[in-house]
């Protein structure tokens, strides 16, 4: 086993991660003095080309998160790691073919503006901008939490100190540099993140002559069989099912990467974008699983699991073992970079949801100009970043899982049906859209308290522990008894009918104690991990039916406007 | 600018009436091809894991749902390819014609 030097300040890291932040800061005092207006402010004034916009897209949702935990999973559990990858794409086909170039010739600056584009104004942005809201808090927490989690692993650094430099990052990119800032620092993170990532791979292959074959025949001689085969992660088709949808639907639903379509000049470069995003975004995943077989072979999982139980270190160790701690300190700063532009996204998804929606939309009535539009906008900011920091402390040591799960069950339950009814049924009303949204956004948040995830494993992991504690020490009893047995009958011959009676009679109390003390282990009071396939059903029927029951008449007319817009892009902005 | 034709005209429209018509068939069906797909393989895993779990060639240590796996994160981006070619020829010309036609 090699020694590894993660979890130490490295200076080659520092000088990395130095040489990022005065990077981007000076992108950011670039982009300032071309964010005044709203149009700067939450859509770049539209000047980002598809390829850009492409780059930049994928910088928003390849999370440090999905880089570090997805080569952990796969060098952990093998091929389940492999499924789990290939959830978090299927969402972009759908992106491409019913969401893009509608929302682009739509909207101005939030998927709002696309549901209440023939819709009444103000209730539609006070629901449309708590589904943003939920989903962008949600996707913080989880997102700080890690952070502060992986920079305390990595870099040493105490977890507040890590979330306080996160978090003023965040805040100067978006608060002066608004999209055009956030756009270039996805852009670049996406570059070092892909750029970093192919050339481990380029070195892990090499290891095995270029092979994926020699790759996985060292893996199986090393693991086995069972490493290269779907193990425990299914279980349940329908939670799967669920699952799947709430990756798939999600995306299109998630308001960051909604905004991102914007930031370009028309629909066409809006769906040229999502093709270059789709590609980065597939290829990234496919080289991340490609760490994680190496990291298996080439680190141990012996390792990987001794510094970190969930397998997060795997990649970081990977780099370590092939390139040094020179590699190791740049594929750090690479992660640091990573956390900071997806939170820089977020953060301006919800600043513009708080300021374009409620402030202007709810609380102004649609009157506002633009430099006090800007200005709300740039507070709403400060206050995001700071709620940020203090709800990543307050979550320390919490198991924050659940909440990326709960992001994009909201965003497909709660977002999604919304905006696509709205671009696509004539008959969709106000009053639809509302009960909708609602119906969405509380169903998958009160589903999700009471699944496993969050009733079993969080609420009663007190119970849960002292079941599994129990079943276990019933477990040991009865073996450590058939093991006396068993040494008795090896003595003594005559005994044999006698004793294996005795055994039969133990193994029979055994199961019933177990049966037992398992019956007192709490239960979810919702069966699925992930509500989604209620939910999001739940969110279309209520739709239809509340829109069916109230006809709107004004609505019914505006779609003819809104189908040639959506269309031909005519009076697009 | 030529005369202005209201909204309800333009949808009237045969060139706008093929438009829309194409734009939703394709929309619909690479759809529901990409459902299929990632459910499909969803499926597999939950009811048929001895499939995915056979070598994919004799001797070799790959299995079956290595390459199946890979195949739908590539075969996504291809249907998302699929789809970006027609609209950038196909879509984009008829938009152009409808928008010539109302001066727009």
């Amino acid at each position: 086993m090699h020694e590894t030097t993660i979890g130490q300040v490295h200076s080659l890291s520092i000088i990395f991660f130095i040489l990022f932040v005065l990077g981007t800061l000076g992108i950011t005092y670039w982009a300032a003095k071309r964010t005044r207006t709203t149009k700067e402010f939450y859509a770049a004034g539209r000047s980002i080309t598809g390829f850009q916009n492409g780059l930049a897209l994928a910088g928003d949702y390849m999370s440090a998160a999905s880089f570090l935990g997805i080569a952990g999973l796969v060098a952990t559990s093998g091929y389940d790691g492999l499924i789990y990858s290939v959830g978090w794409l299927v969402g972009w086909p759908i992106v491409t073919f019913l969401i893009a170039e509608p929302l682009r010739n739509l909207g101005k600056y939030t998927f709002a503006d696309v549901v209440a584009f023939r819709l009444n104004q103000r209730p539609i942005r006070a629901a449309a901008a708590s589904g943003s809201l939920i989903t962008v808090l949600f996707y913080l927490i989880a997102q700080m939490v890690g952070a502060g989690t992986l920079i305390k692993l990595m870099f040493g650094l105490p977890y507040e100190s890590a979330l306080v430099t996160v978090g003023i990052l965040m805040i100067a990119y978006v608060l002066f540099g608004g999209m055009l800032a956030t756009t270039w620092v996805q852009i670049i993170k996406a570059v070092l993140l892909l750029g970093g990532a192919t050339v481990l791979v380029i070195m892990t292959l090499y290891q095995f002559g270029f092979s994926y074959g020699e790759l996985f025949k060292q893996a199986v001689t090393t693991y086995g069989d069972k490493f290269l085969e779907p193990g425990g992660l299914v279980t349940n088709p329908v939670d799967a099912i669920s699952l799947g949808l709430a990756l798939m639907f999600g995306t299109a639903g998630l308001p960051h990467i909604l905004m991102r379509f914007y930031t370009v000049p028309d629909a066409k470069e809006a769906r040229k974008s999502v093709f270059y995003a789709t590609g980065f975004i597939g290829y990234f995943y496919i080289l991340t699983v490609t760490i994680g077989f190496g990291a298996a072979i080439l680190v141990g999982q012996k390792l990987i699991k001794s510094i970190d139980a969930g397998g997060n270190m795997a990649a970081p160790l990977l780099a370590e073992v092939l390139g040094g701690s020179a590699f190791l300190g740049f594929l750090a700063a690479v992660a640091f970079a990573t956390i900071l532009a997806v939170v820089a996204g977020l953060t301006l998804a919800g600043a513009s949801a708080l300021s374009h929606d409620l402030y202007v939309g709810v609380i102004r009535r649609g009157v506002a100009n633009e430099k006090e539009e800007v200005k709300v906008a740039k507070t709403a900011t400060i206050a995001l970043g700071i709620l940020a920091i203090l709800l990543g402390i307050v979550f320390k040591g919490q198991n924050v899982a659940f909440m990326v799960g709960l992001a994009f069950a909201v965003a497909c339950s709660a977002n999604f049906p919304a905006l696509v009814m709205s671009i696509m049924w004539k008959k969709f009303t106000t009053a639809g859209a509302v009960a909708s949204i609602y119906t969405g956004l509380s169903l998958a948040t009160i589903l999700i308290l009471f699944s496993p995830t969050v009733w079993v494993d969080i609420i009663h992991k007190d119970a849960k522990t002292a079941v599994m504690t129990e079943v276990k020490q019933i477990e040991e009893n009865a073996k450590s008894r058939i093991a006396e047995l068993e040494a008795l009958k090896a003595m003594d011959t005559t005994k044999v009918v006698a004793v294996d009676t005795e055994m039969l009679l133990i193994k029979e109390k055994t199961d019933a104690e177990v049966k037992e003390a398992k019956s007192k282990m709490p239960e979810a009071i919702f069966p699925l991990k992930n509500p989604a396939i209620i939910s999001m059903l739940a969110a279309f029927l209520v739709g239809i039916i509340f829109s069916l029951l109230r006809p709107e008449k004004s609505a019914e007319q505006k779609f003819e406007e809104e189908k040639l817009r959506s269309y031909v892009g005519i009076g697009a902005e | 600018m030529k005369e202005q034709k209201t909204a309800h005209e333009i949808l009237q429209d045969p060139d706008f009436k093929k438009l829309s018509g194409q734009k939703n068939s394709i929309s619909i069906v690479l759809t529901i091809i990409e459902l299929i797909m990632y459910f499909g393989f969803v499926s597999l895993i939950a009811f048929n894991k001895p499939f995915l779990a056979q070598k994919f060639s004799e001797g070799g240590a790959i299995t079956v749902g290595i390459p199946m796996a890979i195949g739908v994160i590539m075969l996504s981006w291809v249907l998302t390819g699929i789809y970006v070619r027609w609209a950038n020829t196909k879509y984009d010309a008829l938009v152009k014609r409808v928008k010539d036609k109302i001066g727009g």
